[in-house]
C-alpha cells in the first residue's frame, strides 16, 4: 500500500510536524489523518481520476521536511521571476514555507495582512480559526487530507472590510531540494465585505529532482468582494502539483481564478467554486500548454446554490507530442438556484497523432428557470487558415506558430491585469518556439 | 513573366482542369471567365498552391521557375499573390502582427532587415488610405467579423502591402456593391505598373468595366474554349456561356 509509508511517518514524527507548526492548523491533523487513512490517495479507480492516477506520484522515496531544516536560499537575491515589476508586493514560500523578508513587503493598505500563514495565526487566530480549513473538504479528497496532516506553514491574503489592493500581490512558490521531496503547502485568502485584490502565484522549481507538491487553496469572498486569483505553473517535468481549489462566494462577489500550465510534468487541478450568495459571479479560466509526456489534468466543479448567480468557464489545451491533457467540468445547479447563468466552454488543440485528449462536461440541473450552456471541440489546426498565412509569404512553422498563440488569446482575455496578458503572451510565444524549457528567464537554472 | 501549359489538376480524385495552357506578360491583364463548376477558382488554387489541389499533368512556370515545386510560401516571396473568393477569419491574429509577419517574411527572402516599426506602419496607414479602409479594420483579428466587402477590401489592402508581380483576383468582384467595387478596383488600377500582371477571375463582366482586361480567356468544363480580347467579354455578357460550350 502507497499510503502506508506515509501513514507511518505521520505517526512516528507527529510531535515534530506539530512543533513546527502552529495549534490551529495542528487541531485538524487528527481528523484528516482519520479520513486518510480510510481513502487515501485517489486512484484511476475512482472515477474522476480515471485519466489520473495520481497515487502513483506517491509511489517513490520522497523525503517530507518535517524538522524544518532551512533550504539554503535567498529568494529576493537569487531568484529572478518571468513575470518581473508587476507587484510591488513579492512573497516566497520556498518549498512548504513562507521565507520571512518583512523589508521587501510595503505599500499595502492599512489592516492587510500578506505574508506567512503561521505569523496570521498569531496574530489573528480567531480569523484564523474561522477559516482556516472550513472551505477544503476531504472527505472525497484524500489529496486535501493528505495536505492537512503534513502542511506545516503558507501563505495567507487577509483583506479586511472595504480594503483594496490596487497593484497585484505576487507569490512565488520556489521548489528546492537535494533529494526527491513531498512538498505540502497551503494558501488562503479571505476578502471581507467589498474588498478587492489580485493574486498572481507563480510556480517554478529550481533544482533537478522530483517533487510532488500538494497545494490547498481555500478564497473566502464575502459579500461585493472581487478577488483575482491567476496561478502561471513554469516547473520542469520532474514536478507533480497536485492543487486544490475552493471558493465559497457570498452575494454580489466575484472571483476570478485563472491558471495556465505553460511547462509542467503531470499537473492536476481541482476547482470547487460554490456560489453561496444571489448574484456572485464566478469565472474560471485554464490554459495548458504540453508537449513531450505532459500530463495536464484540470477538474472543475462549480456548484450554483443560490439564485441569481452566474459562471464562466473558458478551458483551452494545446497539446502537442506525446503530451495528454484531461478535462471535467461539472457544474450543478441546486433546487433553489434559479436564474442561474452557467457557460462552459472547453476547446482543445491537439497537433500530433501521439497527444491525447480527454474531455467531459457534466452537468446536472435541479432548478427549472437556468440558462446553461457548455461546448466542447477538440481538433487539429485549421488547414484553410494555415493555407492562408502561407499564401502570404508566412512559412508553414511560422504559420503553426501564429495559430497557436491565437488560439490561447481569448483565456488570456480573461485577466484583469494588462502588463501580466502581455507577459504571457510573450511567454506563450516563447513556448511554442521552444525556448522555454525549463524556467525562462530564472537566473538560477541559467 | 507566367506560364501554363497542358496543366490538369484534380481534388479528391476528380479532374477539374483538364489541360490549361495560358501565357501572361508583365504589365498584361487577363480575364478568365466562365460558368460556375467550369473550374475558375481550382486554377486559382493551383496557382497559390492550396494542398488540396493534385496536379497531375503539365507545367506552371514563374518568372524562369518551377512553380509546381514551391510551397505556397515560397510562391509568395517570389511574387504570386493570390485574393482569395472567400477570406479566411482568424481569430486571435491581429491584422498588425499578420501583415508584419508577411511583410518581414518577404523581405528576409530578399535579404532585407525586418522593416522598423515607424516604416510599417507608415506603410499600414498609406495603403490602408489608399483603400480606404476604416483604421478599426486593421486593428482587429484578420477578417473576423468583416462583411463580405470588408474581406475583398482587405484582400486588395494586403495585395498592395505586398505589392506582387502576379496577383490572382478570384471573384474578388462578387459580393461587392458598387461603391466598394469602384474602390476596390481603383485600387487595383493604382497598384498596376508595368513590371506586374493580373489575372482577374470572373463570372460575370461588371468588374470589367472598371479594370479593362487585355485577354478574355473562357473556361468551359476544365479547358479554355476560347481566349480572345475585351471584345468577348461583352459578347459573353450579351449571349451568356452556352454558345461556347458546343
Amino acid at each position: 500500500m502507497i499510503e502506508q509509508q506515509y501513514i507511518d511517518l505521520f505517526q512516528q514524527y507527529r510531535s515534530e510536524i506539530d512543533s513546527n507548526s502552529v495549534n490551529i492548523m495542528n487541531e485538524q491533523r487528527d481528523a484528516a489523518f482519520k479520513t486518510f487513512k480510510e481513502i487515501g490517495f485517489p486512484t484511476s479507480k475512482i472515477e474522476d481520476y480515471i485519466h489520473s492516477d495520481v497515487s502513483r506520484a506517491f509511489d517513490a522515496d520522497l523525503g517530507l521536511n518535517i524538522r524544518d531544516i532551512p533550504i539554503p536560499v535567498n529568494p529576493y537575491d537569487t531568484f529572478k521571476c518571468d513575470v518581473p515589476n508587476l507587484a510591488t508586493n513579492l512573497h516566497f514560500l520556498v518549498n512548504d514555507r513562507y521565507y520571512d523578508n518583512r523589508n521587501q513587503i510595503e505599500g499595502l493598505p492599512k489592516g492587510v495582512y500578506a505574508g506567512g500563514m503561521k505569523e496570521f495565526a498569531k496574530l489573528y487566530p480567531k480569523i484564523f480559526k474561522e477559516h482556516y480549513g472550513q472551505g477544503a473538504e476531504y472527505s472525497d479528497n484524500g489529496l486535501v487530507a493528505y495536505n492537512t496532516m503534513f502542511v506545516p506553514d503558507g501563505f495567507v491574503l487577509y483583506l479586511p472590510k472595504n480594503t483594496e489592493v490596487e497593484k497585484p500581490i505576487q507569490l512565488i512558490n520556489i521548489l528546492r531540494g537535494g533529494v526527491d521531496l513531498s512538498v505540502n503547502r497551503r494558501i488562503l485568502i479571505i476578502a471581507e465585505k467589498n474588498a478587492k485584490a489580485k493574486l498572481l502565484v507563480c510556480d517554478h522549481a529550481i533544482d533537478d529532482v522530483h517533487f510532488v507538491v500538494t497545494q490547498v487553496t481555500e478564497i473566502f469572498a464575502d459579500e461585493t468582494s472581487v478577488v483575482d486569483f491567476y496561478e502561471l505553473e513554469e516547473n520542469s517535468t520532474k514536478v507533480t502539483r497536485l492543487s486544490s481549489l475552493f471558493t465559497e462566494q457570498q452575494s454580489q462577489s466575484h472571483v476570478i481564478a485563472s491558471n495556465i500550465t505553460l511547462h509542467n510534468g503531470y499537473t492536476r487541478n481541482n476547482y470547487r467554486f460554490k456560489l453561496q450568495g444571489e448574484h456572485a459571479h464566478a469565472t474560471i479560466g485554464g490554459l495548458a500548454i504540453a508537449d513531450k509526456q505532459q500530463h495536464v489534468d484540470n477538474y472543475a466543479f462549480l456548484d450554483h446554490q443560490m439564485p441569481n448567480c452566474t459562471s464562466n468557464e473558458l478551458f483551452k489545451y494545446v497539446l502537442q507530442e506525446r503530451s495528454t491533457g484531461v478535462f471535467c467540468g461539472k457544474i450543478l445547479v441546486e433546487k433553489d438556484a434559479q436564474k442561474t447563468l452557467a457557460y462552459q466552454t472547453n476547446r482543445n488543440l491537439v497537433t500530433s497523432p501521439d497527444a491525447k485528449m480527454f474531455a467531459k462536461p457534466q452537468l446536472e440541473i435541479y432548478a427549472d428557470d437556468v440558462k446553461c450552456s457548455h461546448g466542447l471541440t477538440t481538433g487539429h489546426l485549421d488547414d484553410e487558415a494555415m493555407f492562408y498565412l502561407q499564401t502570404r509569404g508566412i512559412p508553414e512553422a511560422e504559420a503553426k506558430m501564429l495559430l497557436m498563440v491565437a488560439f490561447t488569446k481569448d483565456v488570456l482575455d480573461l485577466i484583469n491585469i494588462e502588463s501580466l496578458k502581455e507577459r504571457l503572451e510573450f511567454l506563450i510565444d516563447k513556448r511554442f518556439r521552444g525556448e522555454l524549457m525549463r524556467c525562462g528567464n530564472c537566473n538560477v537554472c541559467k | 513573366m507566367l506560364s501554363i501549359k497542358k496543366l490538369h489538376a484534380r481534388v479528391e480524385g476528380k479532374e477539374i482542369l483538364k489541360g490549361i495552357n495560358i501565357e501572361v506578360k508583365a504589365g498584361e491583364i487577363h480575364a478568365v471567365m466562365g460558368p460556375n463548376g467550369s473550374g475558375k477558382s481550382t486554377l486559382a488554387s493551383v496557382l497559390a498552391g492550396n494542398p488540396k489541389f493534385e496536379v497531375t499533368r503539365g507545367s506552371i512556370i514563374f518568372q524562369d521557375k518551377d512553380v509546381l515545386d514551391m510551397e505556397p510560401e515560397d510562391r509568395s516571396r517570389e511574387g504570386i499573390f493570390l485574393s482569395f473568393q472567400y477570406p479566411i477569419e482568424i481569430p486571435g491574429v491581429s491584422m498588425v502582427n499578420f501583415m508584419r509577419a508577411a511583410v518581414n517574411e518577404h523581405r528576409k527572402y530578399k535579404g532585407l532587415e525586418p522593416i522598423t516599426a515607424g516604416d510599417f506602419l507608415r506603410l499600414m496607414r498609406d495603403k490602408r488610405e489608399m483603400l480606404g479602409m476604416d483604421k478599426q479594420l486593421v486593428s482587429r483579428s484578420v477578417n473576423e467579423g468583416f462583411s463580405g466587402g470588408e474581406k475583398k477590401r482587405n484582400e486588395i489592402f494586403q495585395m498592395a502591402m505586398l505589392n506582387p508581380k502576379l496577383s490572382i483576383l478570384d471573384e474578388t468582384d462578387s459580393g461587392l456593391d458598387i461603391d466598394a467595387l469602384r474602390i476596390v478596383a481603383a485600387g487595383v488600377n493604382k497598384l498596376r505598373t508595368p513590371e506586374n500582371a493580373t489575372i482577374l477571375i470572373t463570372h460575370y463582366q461588371r468588374l470589367l468595366e472598371y479594370i479593362k482586361p487585355d485577354y478574355v480567356h473562357v473556361l468551359h468544363d476544365g479547358k479554355i474554349v476560347r481566349s480572345a480580347g475585351p471584345e468577348l467579354a461583352l459578347e459573353l455578357e450579351e449571349k451568356g456561356y452556352d454558345w461556347l460550350a458546343e
